[in-house]
């Protein structure tokens, strides 16, 4: 069963076409990989999908359904999570705090019975803890969890906003570069965690990444994209044997 | 150096961090309660206020603090409140802990339906929009002088709840205690909000909308909801100040009180409670201070010592200058640092704090 399907996706900001005509199929529990030059429209696919935009033209479907129509919060609901180019953490909130908020979309509690704190909300809190928990030992962020994310260094920020992201429970999980600005070292856990995510918690991952060696390592698909078209799609081992490839990300 | 040692979940969500800190919370309110004893009228006159402060503040904090809205025009909601409140007694003749929270509930209706349009806009936009509110109320209250009393204003009635009185001037002591069972309550609630979903969310919106927008959190209900519970509390503390006050007119809300609540959590710490009782303590106890000291040296010197006009305002915005300039976090945030460096005497050195030196995001009205 298809995860995600795009299907002749148009979005333009004023003259400029920043996704032309495109069409991807995700399949369930798959780890499909967004690379392209800069500038290439692969934030906008994210956006696009993660409804910050709304699309000119075309269709985007989960699981058969379309979501051109949900709010952005509403995605949340449908098991869509995501993480940000630029870390985007609440940084005034310790880290806890910042993977709870990660759990709002499966609230049943009403205003009145936050005001008083009622037994049901302090159940619910318990019961949103043990999913943060869980988060929290399989990305081993135990001696964070009453740190704030200002104080923390670059890559943990990452970590917790990977972090942050699985706390939702997420069907799709769809990552923009997570491995930009991390060490080697960092790197190969960060490819360690996402073969990790996929197999233990069978969550699908649509994955933006620069760095070829990780893309290489973790996808089973990938998709090529230069000025908003879709230019070639195929296994990760193939990437470079593509003329058209090559010739988008390092010129003729 | 203490370290927490926490044993279970459920630890996290009480609403003390472990015995100690709740017994120096209840030694305060022990403090609060017999306070009437140990003061005489005038101070316990200057306590209440302080309390009824304290709850503007945290009205305020709220809204400013915790979602991260500025609002120039909070003196507007107060003004709802206290209104409401006494016209709800004198031209109805419901009683007063009732009109009260109806005042609160219109103040937050009112503010709930300037939340829907200006939540599509962004920070200082929104700090215009309430400004109008302000100048708007004030001008409401002078032009409906059949109701309002406009300019000349109009009397609060005696607060009598089953019999007993609560009047300013013959029985300020149950006053005291009246305004203190209020504020109490309204502190838990703020706290409950805080440990639950609906504070995170407060937070988060206040951090970064788009996360907030991704993580599943309705960002324009957040800022509603937001507006409707930060202008509840602006009714109450506008109800009680009406009544502190007995006789009120539209000046008594003017835009200086305004900007006085928001300076006042600005020095007092954005993004906690208890910054907000700081800023109200140094509100109120500023000028009394200043008054005991001037006493002091023209009869110390035997000289006679005249006031001098806009002193209070003069140190009040000298320390807010220094707030923003060496201690964003306010006076709550120098007090955790003192705490801190006390804890670990000899190990805190010159360039300990540097990093922790960020700002919220409202503090820069981005």
């Amino acid at each position: 069963m298809k995860t995600l399907e795009l299907r002749d996706v148009n979005l333009k900001f004023g003259g400029l076409l920043a996704i032309d005509n495109l069409s991807l199929s995700i399949e369930e529990n798959q780890i499909f990989s967004l690379v392209g030059p800069n500038g290439a429209g692969k934030t906008s696919v994210f956006n696009a999908i993660s409804r910050f935009y709304d699309i000119n033209s075309g269709d985007i479907n989960l699981y058969g359904r379309s979501i051109k129509q949900l709010k952005t919060h509403e995605l949340a609901s449908v098991g869509v999570a995501r993480t940000f180019q630029n870390i985007e953490l609440f940084n005034n909130a310790t880290v806890l705090e910042n993977l709870l908020v990660a759990c709002h979309s499966r609230k049943n509690t009403n205003f009145l019975s936050e005001l008083l704190f009622l037994r049901k909300v302090r159940n619910q809190e318990l019961e949103y803890r043990d999913v943060v928990e869980k988060v929290i030992d399989l990305l081993e962020l135990q001696p964070y969890r009453y740190k704030r994310p200002s104080e923390l260094p670059y890559g943990l920020r990452k970590v917790v906003e990977l972090a942050r992201a699985l706390s939702l429970k997420p069907n799709l999980l769809l990552m923009d570069e997570p491995g930009s600005g991390l060490a080697v070292e960092e790197k190969q856990d960060l490819a360690f965690w996402i073969n990790d995510i996929r197999e233990v918690l069978g969550i699908t991952i649509l994955l933006i990444e620069h760095d070829l060696n990780v893309v290489r390592e973790v996808s089973d698909k990938v998709a090529v994209l230069s000025s908003g078209k879709l230019i070639w799609t195929g296994k990760p081992c193939d990437l470079e044997k593509s003329n058209r490839v090559v010739e988008a990300f390092i010129g003729e | 150096m203490k370290v927490l040692f926490r044993e279970s979940y459920e630890q996290d969500l009480g609403l003390f961090r472990d015995n100690n800190q709740k017994f120096r919370y209840f030694l305060l309110l022990c403090l609060a309660v017999v306070l009437p004893f140990i003061l005489g009228d005038f101070f316990l006159g200057e306590a209440t206020l302080f309390l009824i402060w304290a709850i503007g503040g945290m009205s305020l904090m709220i809204l400013v603090g915790h979602t991260g809205l500025a609002s120039l025009g909070h003196a507007a909601f107060l003004a709802i409140g206290a209104y409401t409140t006494v016209l709800m007694q004198t031209k109805l003749g419901t009683p007063f802990l009732l009109s009260l929270i109806l005042g609160g509930f219109l103040s937050s209706l009112v503010g709930v339906i300037i939340a829907i349009p200006s939540t599509r806009l962004h920070s200082i936009y929104i700090a215009i929009i309430t400004l109008a509110i302000a100048i708007l109320v004030d001008d409401i209250i002078v032009l409906s002088e059949s109701l309002t009393g406009g300019v000349s204003g109009i009397y609060a009635p005696k607060i009598v709840i089953l019999g007993v009185e609560f009047d300013r001037y013959s029985n300020i002591d149950r006053l005291y205690w009246l305004v203190l069972i209020i504020l109490i309550t309204l502190v838990l609630i703020y706290k409950n909000i805080l440990r639950s979903p609906l504070g995170r969310a407060f937070i988060a919106v206040r951090d970064s909308e788009i996360s907030a927008a991704a993580m599943g959190i309705n960002v324009k209900k957040a800022k509603i909801l937001s507006f409707a519970v930060s202008c509840f509390y602006g009714g109450i503390c506008g109800g009680l100040m009406g009544h502190f006050s007995t006789v009120f007119n539209n000046e008594t809300f003017n835009l200086l009180v305004s900007i006085n609540l928001l300076l006042m959590i600005v020095v007092g710490g954005l993004g906690s409670i208890h910054g907000a009782f700081f800023g109200a303590a140094i509100l109120t106890l500023l000028p009394v201070f200043i008054a005991i000291i001037r006493d002091g040296i023209s009869s110390f010197f035997d000289v006679s010592f005249y006031s001098i006009p806009g002193l209070e305002t003069f140190i009040f915005c000298l320390m807010v200058i220094f707030c923003i300039l060496y201690e964003p976090m306010g006076v709550n945030g120098l007090r955790q640092k003192i705490r801190l460096f006390c804890e670990l005497f000899p190990l805190g050195g010159k360039t300990f704090f540097s990093k922790q030196k960020s700002f919220l995001k409202t503090d820069r009205l981005k």
